[in-house]
């Protein structure tokens, strides 16, 4: 019977890791439905920018207040993990501060453990109140409206309530390490800067009942952990795992070079080469490129593309630097990688719901998703690129999109239709003739 | 009345058997343009006098096809691309200067792919080399003690991050350079690229090169130094908008050094 304990947290930990092993593997089939992309080359230079971007924060702190607080959050996060190795082996072995036999270190661990999970709770505070007290333009933006709102702050809280209850667990433990005389298995472990002033709470009551309240509060703990693992599938919180691939697999190139279509190069070849027989038979290749120019779904656009999607937070710094959207056009990049995304759950849900081939839905993530409109108004300007702090693209996503609206469906805007006319005829975007390039020379 | 710049083109160079230092790529916008002619003219101006072995494409240049691909035809923009290469390869064109950082952008970075591998270098950048070569002097001229400040044209500097050249040459004209609250990596947008300049703007509540100008406008300069011909055009609309034009000025980083020496 006293194996109870052990096996209950054993299948907790197996159902927790397992539904998230489940989700991972969702999201990986997802991300592969994108066409494929080499992103393999100069290994050394993309952990040099995950190190840099995703581990050292680096970009974040180009605003500085919300990315001194991301940084507490983020070490608090990787650095209280470390008790939760404790937690699990205790939980399995029915051990009770497994690593407190390493004395002074052990101390100095809890302790900084408490201070950061103070810190976190402080910096949590201040991210509510961005978000609902002050109202920054990004967080009230209408690319929020509805869950993405709630998403937000479910994830505070949750932090709150877990900070909270590590805190609680703490003090639990601290006021029976101190009854006289020692009681039960609560012998004197850790250094307790933070929860020494919560631990007075438990004056008065009975020791057993302290001791059920701190098994409460171990549990709940770990058990929300194993909770807030699971609800990262459904939020945009998953970029505190996916922002390490994705700052490895993001572009190296400089930011003005677009990828040229080589779907189109070889097209290009073709009609410019004199020797090409105009009527021969098109070649068979087994390697065909897509048969479509451009993206107008989830599926045409390439895997680093939907791993981006995934990998947004809805922080809004894009958006808020965007030029259209300062001038109040249609268009915010992070809508882009929001639209995205909802889309690339729409088919994946699908797929999953008809045994694993996608069945039609009359939707693409052009119109019903993005228009035309926000797509038009974008000038590549790459402050968006700039400013992500995991390196997502939204640019590439847009410039893909009008691609397809321009090559597959002829439907730019007319005056861009004139310009290309112009381009084709005369080699210039207005109606100059090409014979006329060196007047300049001579004019005053 | 012709002002005497020598001008000479990569085919009359290859009759003589020559092959110049440099070839200069002008551009759609510096060759037809009005206002970007004078940039043209200001470059050339000072190619002359520091006796720069150059020559242009002429009337066998064509447009980069940069605006077909930001407006997404990915067919027109690579027919351009293959026959200009085929035009610079003929002529073995290994060293590349323009004026326009959209040309600039493309050729560097998007012709190599397409059998285009050139030197390609933008016209601040080649001006400063001239400089570090001691082969320009720049003095302050007219300019001296002004206050100016420089918009960095996307394609130049996010997109290539070139931020210093220009800078180089500006602070030497003896002014006071002063960056707007955006600039550099953090720099707004005048509005033009990813061919935005040849299409109205979507609805909105103001217009990109107003919102750009405000921002130029706030460090109070007397000139706004720019670097690209479609940003120029930009920010002088914005500052009429602004009716601004009797105070301040938009020039281009080689108007400067050219009319500071009267040029």
């Amino acid at each position: 019977m006293s194996y109870l304990d052990n096996i209950l947290f054993a299948i907790l930990l197996i159902v927790g890791f397992g539904f998230f092993a489940l989700n991972v593997k969702k999201i990986i089939r997802n991300i592969n439905l994108g066409v494929d992309v080499d992103r393999k080359d100069n290994p050394k230079e993309r952990w040099k920018n995950m190190a840099m971007i995703a581990l050292g924060q680096s970009k974040m702190v180009k605003r500085p207040v919300a990315g001194v607080l991301h940084i507490i959050v983020y070490v608090g996060f990787i650095i209280i993990n470390i008790e939760l190795l404790e937690i699990i082996i205790d939980g399995l072995f029915g051990t009770h501060r497994i690593f407190a036999s390493l004395g002074t270190v052990y101390d100095v661990l809890i302790g900084s453990f408490e201070i950061l999970a103070l810190l976190v709770l402080v910096a949590v505070a201040a991210f509510w109140i961005r978000r609902n007290g002050i109202r920054l333009k990004r967080f009230i933006s209408s690319d929020l409206k509805g869950f993405p709102k709630k998403d937000a702050n479910y994830i505070l809280y949750f932090e709150v309530v877990l900070m909270t209850l590590f805190l609680l667990m703490n003090a639990s433990d601290l006021h029976l390490q101190n009854v006289p005389g020692g009681f039960s298995h609560f012998h004197k472990a850790g250094s307790f800067p933070v929860s020494q002033f919560i631990a007075p709470i438990f004056n008065g009551m009975s020791n057993e009942l302290v001791m059920l309240l701190s098994e409460v509060f171990w549990w709940l703990h770990i058990a929300g952990i194993l909770v807030f693992m699971n609800y990262l599938y459904f939020s945009k919180h998953l970029h505190i795992l996916l922002a390490f691939p994705n700052t490895y697999f993001a572009n190296l190139k400089p930011q003005g070079q677009f990828d040229n279509l080589a779907s189109v190069t070889k097209e290009v070849k073709l009609m410019m080469d004199p020797n090409a027989d105009p009527f021969a038979a098109a070649p068979v290749d087994e390697n065909a490129a897509p048969s479509k120019f451009g993206a107008s779904d989830v599926q045409d656009l390439n895997w680093v593309q939907l791993l981006n999607a995934y990998t947004c937070t809805e922080c809004g710094r894009c958006t808020s630097s965007c030029p259209a959207n300062q001038t109040g056009k249609k268009l915010s990049p992070r809508k882009i990688m929001m639209d995205t995304r909802d889309r690339l759950e729409e088919v994946g849900k699908n797929i999953d719901a008809n045994k694993g081939v996608f069945v039609p839905d009359n939707k693409t993530l052009l119109n019903d998703y993005i228009t035309p409109e926000e797509l038009w108004a974008c000038t590549s300007c790459n402050a968006c690129v700039e400013e992500c702090p995991v390196n997502i693209s939204p640019l590439s996503i847009i410039m893909d999109m009008r691609r397809y609206l321009v090559m597959e469906q002829s439907a730019a805007p007319m005056s861009l239709n004139a310009m290309m006319t112009n381009i084709e005829n005369n080699g210039a975007p207005w109606q100059y003739n090409q014979q006329d390039r060196l007047n300049w020379k001579n004019e005053n | 009345m012709s002002e005497n710049l020598v001008v000479p083109t990569m085919a009359e160079m290859l009759a003589q058997g020559k092959q110049p230092e440099v070839l200069f790529w002008v551009g759609c916008a510096g060759s037809f343009d009005d206002r970007a002619k004078k940039i043209t003219k200001a470059f050339v101006r000072i190619l002359n006098r520091t006796n720069v072995s150059f020559a242009v494409l002429g009337t066998e240049e064509s447009c980069t096809g940069d605006p077909a691909k930001r407006a997404g035809n990915e067919f027109l923009f690579q027919m351009q691309a293959m026959m200009n290469i085929e035009v610079l390869n003929a002529y073995e064109a290994k060293k590349i200067v323009t004026a326009c950082p959209h040309c600039f952008n493309t050729l560097k970075n998007e012709y190599p792919e397409l059998g285009g591998q050139y030197e390609v270098i933008h016209h601040t950048e080649f001006l400063k080399s001239l400089l570090d070569d001691g082969r320009l002097t720049i003095e302050g001229g007219q300019f001296k003690g002004k206050k100016i400040t420089f918009h960095d044209p996307c394609y130049l500097g996010r997109a290539n991050k070139v931020y210093e050249a220009p800078r180089d040459l500006i602070e030497k004209l003896d002014v006071e350079l002063v960056e707007m609250k955006r600039s550099k990596a953090n720099g707004l947008c005048c509005g033009a690229g990813g061919a935005q300049m040849f299409k109205d703007a979507e609805p909105g509540n103001k217009e990109v090169n107003v919102l750009r100008t405000e921002d130029a406008l706030e460090v109070q300069p007397d000139i706004i130094a720019a670097g690209c011909p479609f940003c120029n055009t930009m920010l002088t609309d914005g500052i009429k908008h602004q009716e601004k034009e009797g105070q301040v000025k938009v020039m281009d980083v080689a108007e400067l050094i050219a009319n500071a020496q009267d040029l």
